[in-house]
């Protein structure tokens, strides 16, 4: 990158927000014609340092030069005339608005607003890059890709030439995720400046020329891809040496724990989301359910869990003496009871679960507040578990008494999971429990999911990155559009395979 | 026998001041704002207008174009007031919606009934009201030729221009909110503010503005009410629940302020339906018939979410407070 010049210095930049410093003196250069890859650990201060470039939040200190210029960003506005633009993780688009309306939302034109013409040119925009977008589609009836392009479409729209892609991977399918790296490549090569913050290592390296690392605030370093690798970076995010190795004991003496069978669920409005799904997942072991978005994870856990409603089929829970119980027909909280204990990570990772407004002790409340006897709620056990969770899992809190949506987003769902492992339970639903953790958490994630394993819970783990599906689960199995697709042992599987799986029923070799 | 071509014309008035509190109200909801002190800005709308137009009857001559124009401007600053109150509160010391809402009615009812005893105490007249009627007939000043068209010139041309000036504003609005790019940044403020945010538009000019454009509007209700409607009759309490009523028909109408025009004569028709259908002496029945606004209002909002449409939900936002930097 010797020939290019930076397009953007951000040279000790400073951000408080309250007692808590979130970005610390922080210099970063941003060159044009590259992909920069931003690191660090979740609350570490990416999102903030780049919520300063694109105008939402305004820096305590420091100075931003754009193109040589000293450039003060107060709002969103400002950051477009700099051409700055930014994709954040949770989509700004206006729902109820069609695609072209999200579009030019905020932009000055001359003259009458004419929808025609805005959608002629978003139809260029897309036609120069590769996109697919319908203009006039609304943006409630798209799936997250969907919006994703319309986010992309909206920056270039307003010709942005510096474009922040905050976690832009983290709710796309691999498929998905390939056309998107294919659209940023293209635009690099069109001389655009790229900045993508990710956790997922393997991304990194396939797609960034040039990585930026911050820690707890401050900026640790920057390096050239090709010359690091994986375990470098990661040490650097988190200031020590860290194994990358998930473990994956053998399973000890496992016996059915539940037992599913021809299970068939319609959603309210009568599509069918899981057909005639059978399984068994014992104890000691991990199962892996792989599939692309939406294609019946969520209702077969919610099922189990006595969520939602099943047409068909059954679901027995197996004791340890071998009684079987069905659990179809009972109610969740029974269900709970007998120690099956769903841990879902929404997308937007408050929506299911937690209270945001309440504190880390009220939250882990939610689940055992029934248990007292006396009038009064007994408020010292969660406590002592929210102080635990919080020491076992490093949340980055001021304290067990601070709202939970005051967290940052990974923050927000170390105490989730760690909520719902610690009920001890003897099965363990999970769903996409490190959707958006950084690397050292998520093992910290994969490591607790190994010790209920060892302490003999059934544990039933959805995932979505394939790789470490792979690598931690017992046995996967694959799901399509709400079919079993097939059940491979998680030792030995391939990629390539799992993946011919989860698009075609059955995969090229019917395993 | 239903007459109906006196009931339309009675209809409309009715429905005149509740067309224009609506319109200022989804206005001021599309841009996110609650604004549930409508009543009381409606109240205080009329009060203002009878003020100013109580002292220029006072001064002596008394001029056509002034008298309207006076109570007019009286009335528009008096609820803009109310506006900026509203919009100081709620946006920029982010009070809650709902308890600044109902205060400011509470205080607007009572900003009306005092100043209105007050400028009877000021009349020494013997019944409790105040008769505006030079500065009514103004108001009230239909086309010459309307009579002479029998059964139509009175259902559509015997009106004051008050009552046309309400349509007009409901057809601008609704052009304004479709087809315009204020209109579709005002949408984005109501539906998304974070999101209309990052795309450069300020979320505080455009809450102020739409609040205050609204209260105003929403206060020429109050003004019509005693101007066209009344007579010019001014008396404490006659206002009485139609500005709840503009709200109900916010919703009724699904923020859409050229819905607004039909259904707020069909609610004026609703209310005062009890006067046509003879009833006898069975006053229980007259007080029934005058629950019809209310349970309509009760059927549609069952029917709109059932229905469950995206379009036809309440602006997203709406009610909450917005903070750039909150996390």
């Amino acid at each position: 990158m010797e020939n290019s010049t930076a397009v953007v210095k951000m040279r000790n930049i400073t951000k408080r927000f309250g007692p808590v410093l979130a970005n610390d003196r922080v210099w970063l250069d941003i060159y044009k014609g590259e992909i920069l890859a931003l690191l660090g650990e979740n609350g570490s201060g990416k999102t903030t340092l780049m919520n300063m470039l694109s105008g939402i939040y305004f820096p305590d200190e420091g100075q931003i030069f754009i193109n040589e210029e000293e450039a003060v960003i107060r709002s969103p506005k400002d950051a477009f005339r700099y051409g700055i633009g930014m994709i954040h993780q949770h989509f700004k688009l206006v729902d109820v608005l069609t695609a072209a309306e999200n579009i030019v939302l905020g932009l000055k034109e001359p003259g009458r607003l004419d929808m025609d013409k805005v959608a002629e040119k978003v139809k260029r925009i897309c036609d120069a890059y590769g996109f697919d977008v319908d203009p006039y589609q609304k943006i409630y009836n798209m799936s997250v890709s969907q919006k994703q392009t319309v986010e992309i479409v909206k920056v270039l729209y307003r010709g942005a030439d510096i474009l922040i892609l905050d976690e832009p991977t983290a709710v796309l399918t691999p498929q998905e995720t390939e056309k998107l790296f294919a659209v940023l490549r293209n635009m690099r090569d069109d001389g655009k400046a790229i900045v993508i913050i990710t956790h997922k290592m393997h991304e990194v390296e396939e797609l960034s020329d040039r990585v930026a690392i911050l820690r707890h605030g401050q900026f640790v370093g920057d390096m050239l891809t090709k010359m690091t690798n994986a375990q470098e970076m990661t040490n650097m995010m988190v200031g020590r040496p860290v194994t990358l190795n998930i473990e994956r004991p053998d399973p000890v003496n496992p016996k059915p724990r539940i037992e599913v069978e021809g299970l068939t669920v319609r959603d309210p409005e009568g599509t069918v989301k899981l057909d005639n799904v059978s399984f068994t997942a014992c104890s000691g072991e991990i199962l892996g359910i792989a599939g692309i978005s939406g294609c019946g994870q969520k209702e077969l856990l919610e099922a189990i869990a006595g969520l939602q409603p099943a047409e068909k089929g059954s679901i027995r829970y197996v004791t340890d003496d071998g009684v079987r119980e069905e659990l179809i027909g009972k109610d969740p909280l029974s269900i709970a009871d007998m120690g099956v204990c769903l841990s879902f990570v929404p997308e937007d990772r408050l929506g299911m679960g937690l209270v945001g407004s309440m504190d880390l002790t009220d939250n882990m409340m939610l689940r055992s507040f029934r248990r007292g006897r006396s009038f009064f709620t007994d408020r010292k056990n969660p406590r002592v578990l929210a102080e635990k969770v919080v020491k076992d899992l490093e949340v980055n809190t001021p304290g067990v008494s601070t709202p939970v949506r005051r967290l940052s987003g990974g923050n927000v769902q170390k105490v989730l999971v760690g909520r719902e492992i610690s009920s001890a339970p003897s099965v363990l639903l999970t769903a996409y429990a490190v959707r958006g953790l950084d690397i050292n958490s998520s093992y910290t994630i994969y490591d607790l999911i190994n010790q209920q394993k060892k302490s003999g819970v059934a544990v039933i783990f959805v995932g979505e990155d394939l790789d470490v599906l792979l690598e931690l689960c017992d046995r996967i199995l694959v799901l399509c559009g709400g079919k079993v697709s097939g059940i491979v042992e998680g030792r030995g599987a391939s990629k390539p395979e799992v993946g011919m799986m989860m698009t075609r029923l059955g995969g090229k070799t019917n395993g | 026998m239903f007459d109906f071509v006196s009931f339309f014309p009675r209809a409309v008035m009715q429905g005149i001041p509740l067309l224009l509190g609506a319109t200022g109200e989804t206005l001021t909801e599309k841009s996110g704002n609650l604004n549930l002190g409508i009543p009381g800005i409606m109240y205080v709308g009329g009060i203002c207008g009878v003020i100013g137009a109580f002292f220029y009857e006072q001064s002596g001559n008394v001029n056509g174009i002034l008298a309207v124009l006076i109570p007019l401007l009286c009335c528009m600053l008096g609820s803009l007031l109310m506006g900026l109150l509203y919009c100081f509160l709620t946006v920029t010391l982010r009070a809650n919606q709902n308890v600044t809402g109902l205060a400011m009615a509470t205080f607007g009812v009572g900003f009306g009934n005092f100043f209105g005893g007050s400028l009877i105490k000021l009349t020494g007249s013997d019944v409790p009201s105040i008769a505006l009627s030079a500065t009514s007939s103004y108001f009230r000043q239909s086309l010459p030729f309307a009579e002479k068209l029998g059964a139509f010139g009175k259902m559509f041309l015997s009106y004051g221009f008050l009552a046309y000036l309400a349509i007009v504003i409901a057809l601008v609005s609704s052009y304004v909110l479709k087809r315009t790019r204020v209109g579709l940044q005002l949408r984005a403020v109501g539906e998304s503010p974070a999101t209309a945010d990052a795309a450069g538009i300020n979320i505080t000019r455009y809450k102020f503005v739409a609040t205050c454009v609204g209260s105003m509007i929403a206060g020429l209700g109050g003004l019509y009410y005693v101007m066209d409607y009344a007579c010019g009759v001014w008396s404490n309490d006659a206002f009485g629940d139609r500005g709840w009523l503009a709200i109900a028909l916010v919703i009724f109408t699904i923020w859409r302020p050229n819905v607004g025009i039909l259904s707020s004569i069909l609610f004026g028709g609703l209310y005062i339906l009890y006067l046509f259908i003879p009833t006898g002496t069975n006053l229980a029945v007259k007080e029934l018939y005058k629950m019809l606004p209310y349970l309509v209002t009760i059927v549609v909002l069952i029917v709109s979410s059932m229905r469950n449409k995206r379009e036809n939900q309440p602006p997203e936002s709406l009610g909450v407070p917005y903070f750039r930097e909150e996390r």
